[in-house]
């Protein structure tokens, strides 16, 4: 192998290492920009324009829940709620999001409704940017409601920023949103084609990093190792058992090792935490002229999420399908957050269509306060042994 | 002169009239909708659409022990029992389980109202894809806030537009604004006479049982835009009435304490939430379904506003509030909690409502797990212990010469 291949493996080993270092330690990107002079601002699930927080000056930090157990957060959520809101929750209450100037906080299921409530009971004092977005999102009327809800969270952006979010700023911030979307989505295919060099963990970090990183930042990086890996030889496809994933989120370190360690790579997925975030762009030429429109006109294109609701009942289903016909995958692996009520009644749907079509799936239980993997190990085990 | 018949039972036949008028439409080859419990009901019935209302179906059903059957036969379709109890139910009978206890006519068409919550989407979805039929979506945002933002109602009053569209095309039914005009009214004289009937509670001794509330609930839901409904509320309050003057009541036990109860309660195991309540003579005297149920409008707009106040889309001030004020009015020495594994949006602030209660009104408040339809979810040993709990709790603070704030 010449110098340069080496030394452009390295570099995308060493890429990776920053993204895998990013995504474990989110709380240190926080002391790190708040230690420059920077504000943050966390923005909680689910499809939160963060182009209007960035605009506003602020660094936009995702706050998906974190591995780890709920303590504090049992008094005020019961136990039969997802861990996104609980330890999302614990978070706020054991300090962690102290040096936030504010959270956004959609409200697109049955968990962020109270959520968002207790949020505001709990931290008074970390304002609570509070969005509710509609579901009748295509029409023109669901736009213009949209509109007035983006026009308050801006307002309140602009108070705490202690100034106005312009036309302009905000251009600019939905071209480099734009331009982080592609580039995440670009990796999403290189991270597949070269399933020797990208771990399903490292893939995963490499998406998570992009949550605690200002874009502009992290899609310098990406690119970098984007260009690196195209660079690289093809792959046999057949190395690897390739699998789309679906759910909320698929991030865990213990449980990706488990796919690590069966030759499992992700071809494609279907989670709300990776590319249902960043399929879906904002129309530049409209931003260009009425930006806050093009946001909601983006929302309004957002489909095939359990979130939303969708008129068109079998499109989810056919997404799903495609995802695996296109990307070669062998079959899917459900992650089925535990208490997501909106994925759980999806599920059967979704397993029948893909039963139709004769695609091998399997649903694996996951939850951020899981230490146990055995039983999601001996399910991967056996699902590879179905599909080769 | 024929006996008159009492209100209980004029009630209980309403909502029998509303499941045959949905088996005669069906007979008659007319379209029979299914509707969340908080959808206009005015734009179907101005309509003249025969419509069922599967929450009340699950209810029912699982009043009647049906419930875990049909939990049970929806998990073997691949539902999780994590969901909720009732979406559970209607999954089930839409997919072709037997429900002997509550039967009605499969739909034709679905009318979704996400007020209450969010799981009412992907329920409906679920049924209107099993059916291959149209669903009707009005979406109804959550709230933060106690007044709802005018452009929210904005938004909801155009979804009533397009969803009249949307029926008129479906059913070949036109639309009369006379007739809207009619069923408004109708509607705000049920929910009035439901509110007055309601307000007897505040009376001490309150002349009825807190618990018949929970079933004639049943009508507000399903019938409230029809005069038969506000015509036998109103009867049910004339017989409090009656009851008051005579010092009667429905309540045939010592009324030592004056509950609030909060949550839709275990509907599979009515006789056991009861039983313990009763021995210690602990009436319940609020619940939240009269203000939740309870609306009143002026016009399209109001009425939109109206729609956007259903109790899961309130903030928890308004949510803190209803309840508070409930409570002061009627005199409740102590408030017991239902944690409703089938309800997120419900069960999800309880905890901090609990403790502002506890502040603002000075009275006891306990919490019990349960379910509204799935009884593996509820202790019956757990519900003894904590009403003993509460009853223990209200005595000390009345010993101590309080009744609360």
């Amino acid at each position: 192998m010449s110098e340069k291949k080496v030394s452009d493996r390295q570099r995308i080993e060493e890429l990776l290492g920053i993204f895998s270092g990013i995504a474990a330690s989110p709380k240190s990107q926080l002391d790190m920009y708040t230690g420059l002079g920077k504000k943050a601002v966390g923005v909680f699930p689910y499809y939160a324009p963060e182009e209007l927080v960035h605009a506003a000056g602020f660094i936009p930090l995702g706050i998906w829940g974190a591995s780890g157990t709920v303590r504090e957060a049992g008094r005020y959520f019961p136990a039969f709620y997802c861990t996104i809101a609980r330890m999302g929750l614990e978070l706020a209450l054991t300090g962690v999001l102290d040096r936030l100037s504010a959270v956004v906080m959609p409200t697109l299921c049955d968990t962020l409704r109270p959520l968002s409530q207790n949020f505001k009971a709990a931290r008074p004092d970390i304002p609570m940017l509070f969005l509710a977005q509609p579901q009748n999102r295509k029409t023109y009327y669901g736009k213009d409601y949209y509109v007035s809800e983006l026009m308050r969270v801006k307002g309140e952006l602009e108070a705490l920023a202690g100034k106005k979010i312009t036309d302009e700023a905000l251009y600019e911030s939905v071209q480099v949103y734009n331009e982080s979307r592609a580039e995440r989505r670009r990796f999403v295919q290189l991270a597949a084609a070269h399933a020797s060099l990208v771990s399903t963990q490292a893939r995963s970090a490499a998406l998570k990093s992009a949550y605690f990183t200002e874009k502009r930042e992290h899609q310098t990086l990406l690119k970098e190792l984007n260009d690196l890996l195209a660079a690289q030889p093809a792959e046999n496809p057949r190395d690897y058992t390739r699998v789309v994933t679906s759910g909320i989120l698929a991030d865990g370190g213990n449980l990706l090792k488990i796919f690590d360690e069966q030759s499992i790579r992700v071809a494609a997925d279907d989670v709300a935490h990776e590319s249902r975030s960043f399929r879906v762009d904002v129309p530049e030429s409209l931003a260009a002229e009425a930006p806050m429109y093009a946001l909601a006109e983006a929302f309004a294109q957002q489909t095939d999420d359990s979130l939303l609701w969708e008129a068109d009942l079998s499109h989810r289903q056919q997404h799903l399908i495609d995802l695996v016909l296109d990307s070669g995958a062998r079959g899917v692996v459900f992650l089925m957050m535990q208490f997501c009520d909106p994925e759980e009644l999806d599920y059967p749907s979704l397993k029948a269509a893909l039963d139709t079509m004769d695609i091998p799936s399997i649903q694996i239980g996951y939850d951020q306060q899981m230490t146990d993997f055995g039983q999601a190990e001996t399910q991967l085990m056996t699902f590879k042994e179905i599909i080769g | 002169m024929s006996e008159k018949i009492p209100a209980k039972q004029r009630l209980r036949d309403v909502v029998d009239s509303v499941y045959r008028a949905a088996w005669e439409a069906k007979e008659r080859g007319e379209p029979v909708g299914w509707s969340s419990s908080k959808f206009p009901a005015e734009i179907p019935e101005t309509l003249g659409l025969a419509v069922t209302y599967p929450e009340n179906q699950a209810a029912g059903i699982a009043a009647k022990h049906g419930g875990q059957r049909l939990c049970e036969y929806a998990e073997g379709l691949g539902y999780s029992n994590d969901i909720c109890g009732y979406a559970r139910i209607s999954l089930a009978y839409a997919a072709g389980a037997e429900a002997d206890e509550r039967p009605m006519p499969q739909p034709d068409f679905v009318l979704c109202c996400n007020n209450i919550c969010n799981c009412m989407i992907k329920w409906y979805e679920a049924i209107a894809r099993m059916h291959n039929i149209p669903l009707i979506m009005i979406d109804v945002p959550y709230n933060n806030t106690v007044d709802v933002p005018e452009a929210r109602v904005a938004y909801v009053r155009a979804q009533f537009e397009d969803a009249i569209a949307q029926l008129e095309e479906l059913t070949g039914r036109t639309w009369s604004n006379e007739r809207f005009k009619e069923v408004c009214a109708n509607a705000n004289r049920s929910a009035s006479a439901w509110l007055k009937a309601c307000g007897y509670c505040s009376v001490k001794p309150s002349p009825l049982n807190g618990f018949d509330l929970f079933n004639h609930m049943a009508d507000i839901v399903t019938a409230r835009c029809k005069p038969e409904t506000a015509e036998a509320f109103e009867q049910l309050a004339a017989e409090y009435e009656e009851g008051v003057a005579k010092g009667e009541s429905t309540w045939h036990y010592d009324e030592n304490y004056r509950i609030m109860f909060e949550g839709i309660p275990c509907w599979p195991e009515l006789q056991a939430l009861f039983k313990p309540l009763k021995d210690s003579g602990a009436n319940t005297v609020a619940v939240v379904y009269a203000p939740a149920f309870g609306f009143q409008y002026t016009d399209v707009d109001d009425m939109a506003r109206a729609y956007c106040r259903a109790p899961n889309s309130v903030c928890i001030e308004a949510g803190t509030a209803w309840r508070a004020d409930l409570c002061k009015e009627n005199q409740v020495d102590g408030i017991l909690v239902h944690y409703n594994r089938s309800c997120k949006p419900w069960s999800g602030y309880m905890l901090e409502m609990e403790r502002r209660w506890h502040d603002q009104l000075g009275v006891p408040v306990v919490g019990f797990d349960g379910d509204q339809a799935d009884p593996r979810n509820f202790s019956e040993a757990q519900y003894q212990t904590r009403v003993q709990g509460l009853a223990e709790l209200m005595a000390a603070n009345k010993a101590a010469g309080g009744q609360g704030k």
